[in-house]
């Protein structure tokens, strides 16, 4: 008997095409998924298994007419709680806006992504308004890593890595402002695509960083994010920043392989700052793909600084209101750092702002010579949850701060990246594949040829639970 | 508590108050904290020497800059 919640997309949406389940039943599997491990996992903070179940019906009814299905037919999805669902107040992973009213409308890209055929189940656990790379949450409890459930997801788009690697969602929607799709993705044993700055509407989701913020999906397979990349890109006027028009499709780029294709291994600031294990199964997975060329991000560090002090200013910016009203609201981890930020020096911003510029530009040199650099996703594998501190290089080093210190400077001149986990034994570990703005065709193909070639592998996982494994969960 | 961080919780309590934001004795030790790891940060990018012609990005479309 088929395990429909460890199958990809793909293979999901030809099988209720060609009719050997129907779309009722894989969302029925899906939901039972759910019911079991949510528990644990910490997931979802929301369960839609009405408006799934109805949905699932209207695709079986099209196939039943005759219709033709749209690509992800029956397919279930999970989006992090920051995305607008129509009924829910979009939580954002906080206490404080509970408060606010149901959303109206799904966010464009729900309902872009429903248009061609997939299914919502669910609204996902987060770290509060997106600020931090583990899954601690104050008011939810923290997701937890369906391959060591005493482990952090990462975060902040925790509970939708937790949903779509314990197989309780096929895929699922972040955000990543800093590393919020990648460092999850990393951790949990996921591919996950941040897009071109741009690329994919913001609209409907709740912002942190206007100018850092991005949004994609977390799948079990490059294909996975190729189609949903595909069902959700093109212009929106609703989103001031999203791109005025419909890039080329990926899906059909995937099976041209590696031709043509020059890829490089980044080095300096990407071969320090991370543990020995992790540098080392990137150095594997960069000679088994040829990439013997170096480049180097120039003064990525710097980049990665800059874009922390952007974050915790326009961050404090965002919330001073709710932190004059509802300070004791707040998750302490996030108030502290957002009050922080609002007494910070307006030239510190502005100079992080100029610096932006000239990094951009000295990156988008090394693209002349290279299209995809390959670079460690984490500096570590998923830490203990409630893990604050880690020893690299016999220096003890904050672990919320700094898991961010390969994802940050490149969302910073908001390049496309794909992050991909690597066929490693022990828990996962992960690279980024990056490239020039509006080539996430690339990054992909390469992604798509390292799973084909066993140099990266997915999965669902599900580990016995945590003696400590009670959580929280809200149902519709 | 040395005399640097004694400083900065001074500092920390009267920008704050400025700001008209909230600063409970609990809060202190977190704003404190995150206060230093931004301070060094920033000092990355205020170390570096850029041209006076460089122009803030604030908000840019990296396809264009690409072009």
């Amino acid at each position: 008997m088929t395990d429909w919640t460890s199958r990809s997309a793909g293979a999901i949406a030809a099988a209720v095409k060609a009719g050997e389940i129907t779309a009722r039943s894989v969302v029925e599997a899906h939901l039972a998924a759910v019911a079991a491990r949510n528990g644990t996992l910490n997931a979802f903070t929301d369960i839609l298994a009405e408006r799934a179940l109805a949905r699932a019906d209207a695709i079986d009814r099209m196939r039943a007419g005759g219709a033709p299905l749209p690509p992800l037919a029956g397919v279930p999805f999970a989006a992090k709680n920051l995305y607008d669902i129509a009924g829910l107040a979009t939580h954002a992973g906080s206490r404080i806006n509970r408060d606010l009213p149901p959303a109206e409308a799904d966010s464009p890209l729900i309902q872009r992504l429903e248009a061609a055929g997939a299914i919502l189940i669910g609204a996902t656990n987060m770290t509060e308004y997106a600020y931090g790379f583990t899954s601690d949450n104050a008011h939810d409890g923290p997701a937890r890593n369906p391959h060591d459930t005493a482990r952090t997801t990462g975060g902040s788009s925790s509970g939708t890595a937790a949903a779509v690697a314990g197989g309780l969602a096929t895929f699922g929607l972040g955000s990543d402002t800093n590393g919020s799709i990648r460092v999850p993705a990393a951790f949990c044993g996921l591919f996950g695509l941040k897009p071109t700055y741009g690329a994919l509407s913001r609209a409907g989701s709740f912002p942190f960083v206007s100018s850092l913020d991005h949004l994609g999906p977390l799948a079990r397979t490059a294909a996975d994010c190729a189609l949903a990349f595909d069902a959700m890109a093109g212009p929106d006027t609703a989103d001031p920043m999203c791109a005025r028009s419909k890039p080329a499709p990926v899906v059909p780029e995937l099976a041209k392989g590696l031709a043509g294709i020059r890829i490089a291994r980044a080095a300096g600031h990407y071969a320090q700052n991370g543990m020995p294990d992790v540098l080392a199964a990137v150095s594997v997975a960069a000679d088994r793909l040829g990439a013997t060329d170096e480049v180097v991000f120039p003064e990525a560090h710097r980049a990665r600084a800059a874009a922390f002090v952007i974050t915790m200013v326009e961050g404090a910016a965002l919330h001073r209101g709710r932190l004059k009203a509802r300070a004791a609201d707040f998750d302490p981890e996030v108030r502290d750092r957002l009050i922080a930020g609002a007494i910070l020096p307006g030239a510190w911003v502005m100079q992080a702002q100029r610096f932006r510029r000239w990094f951009l530009d000295q990156a988008l040199g090394l693209f002349a010579t290279h299209d995809v650099i390959l670079a460690p996703a984490v500096p570590c594998v998923a830490p203990k949850i409630g893990e604050r501190t880690f020893v690299l290089d016999g220096v003890e080093l904050p672990v919320r701060a700094h898991l961010g210190v390969y994802t940050q400077p490149i969302s910073f001149i908001g390049l496309p990246v794909m992050t991909v986990p690597l066929a490693t034994a022990g828990l996962p570990i992960g690279v980024q594949l990056i490239a020039a703005p509006g080539r996430e065709d690339l990054a992909l193909r390469v992604a798509a040829a390292m799973e084909s070639e066993g140099i990266a592998r997915s999965g669902t996982a599900w580990i016995k639970p945590a003696s400590d494994g009670i959580v929280k969960t809200r149902k519709n | 508590m040395g005399t640097e961080a004694a400083d900065d919780l001074a500092l920390i309590r009267r920008a704050v108050e400025a700001e008209g934001l909230p600063i409970l004795p609990e809060y202190e030790a977190g704003v404190l904290a995150n206060l230093v790891i931004a301070r060094r940060m920033a000092a990355l990018v205020l170390d570096f020497e850029l041209p006076d012609a460089a122009e803030p990005a604030p908000v840019f479309d990296p396809r264009e800059a690409a072009r």
